[in-house]
């Protein structure tokens, strides 16, 4: 369960479309801040900050990689691996759907003795 | 085709789907031994898929690409662990360098398939996948789809259900 202090930190940081847009870009993977704010027509020092609100709402976290940061994004790893699972069964009931178009189009053969 | 069902473990990051198709068990088998019919499902319409080697045999390799709208062409391999035909197969699947070796930054999965006729002329399929780790989940899900990104929104989305609740 959440703390209301969190809930609002949480809140605050998901309030702002660029913050969005960074979480949404570290949870695909680990960004550098400077490859991040490539995105974005700000300062580093801009991005920078909305890193940390990020950071302090429990959204993101930041590791330092040789001479630079790195932000990754913070979900609950359960419920990360259940979202991915999601994803992936939307992949496999795709695939079947076609898989059905497909196996349609094998002309049946005349049934023959002996196993088919 | 119909799913029958679908079990998802977050913990043990397996799934196993199940789907029964009216037709006969040769038939399904050749989806997967066949590369021609094989492409025409493996990869979706805006990544179709071109399987460039195929050894359905323990230890084989099936290598492919798939094309994307930009001409982008990902490569992917599987290495058979086990085939019994017409009746199952497993196989590791993961992505290739531009080169078609094996990535060996990148994580592989491994698919377990199993065919089998039930009655009136119906058989089942289920496909059974296991990922090594959160991490390499995260990555093979993101690279096989290039919606890696609105995948993402989703988890946004659903903090703030999370937080409404």
């Amino acid at each position: 369960m959440l703390d209301e202090a969190r809930t609002d930190r949480i809140l605050h940081a998901l309030s702002d479309a660029t913050r969005r847009d960074i979480l949404t870009r570290s949870l695909v993977g680990p960004h550098s801040v400077s490859s991040l704010a490539r995105n974005y027509a700000m300062s580093l020092a801009a991005v920078q900050k909305h890193v940390a609100v990020l950071e302090s709402a429990g959204l993101v976290t930041k590791e330092r990689h040789g001479r630079e940061s790195r932000v990754t994004g913070q979900i609950d790893s359960v419920r990360a691996a259940r979202r991915l699972l999601d994803h992936y069964e939307d992949v496999w009931r795709d695939r079947l759907d076609r898989f059905g178009e497909v196996l349609a189009t094998i002309p049946a053969e005349p049934l023959q003795e002996g196993n088919a | 085709m119909s799913i029958i069902s679908t079990v998802k473990d977050p913990e043990a990051l397996t799934m196993t789907i199940t789907a029964e198709f009216a037709a006969p068990q040769e038939h399904v088998w050749r989806l997967w031994a066949d590369p021609r019919l094989l492409e025409r499902w493996w990869g979706p319409p805006t990544y179709p898929a071109t399987v460039v080697d195929h050894d359905l045999t323990p230890g084989g390799r099936v290598n492919y690409y798939m094309t994307g709208p930009e001409g982008d062409q990902p490569r992917g391999w599987w290495r058979i662990l086990a085939v019994d035909s017409p009746a199952s197969l497993s196989f590791e699947d993961g992505f290739a360098d531009s080169e078609g070796n094996p990535d060996p930054a990148m994580p592989s999965m491994v698919i377990q398939v199993s065919v089998e006729p039930q009655e009136q002329g119906v058989t089942r399929m289920v496909i059974a996948t296991t990922f090594p780790s959160l991490e390499s989940m995260e990555q093979l899900v993101a690279m096989g789809m290039e919606e890696g990104m609105s995948q993402a929104m989703g988890q946004i989305e659903g903090i703030l259900t999370e937080l409404q609740a």
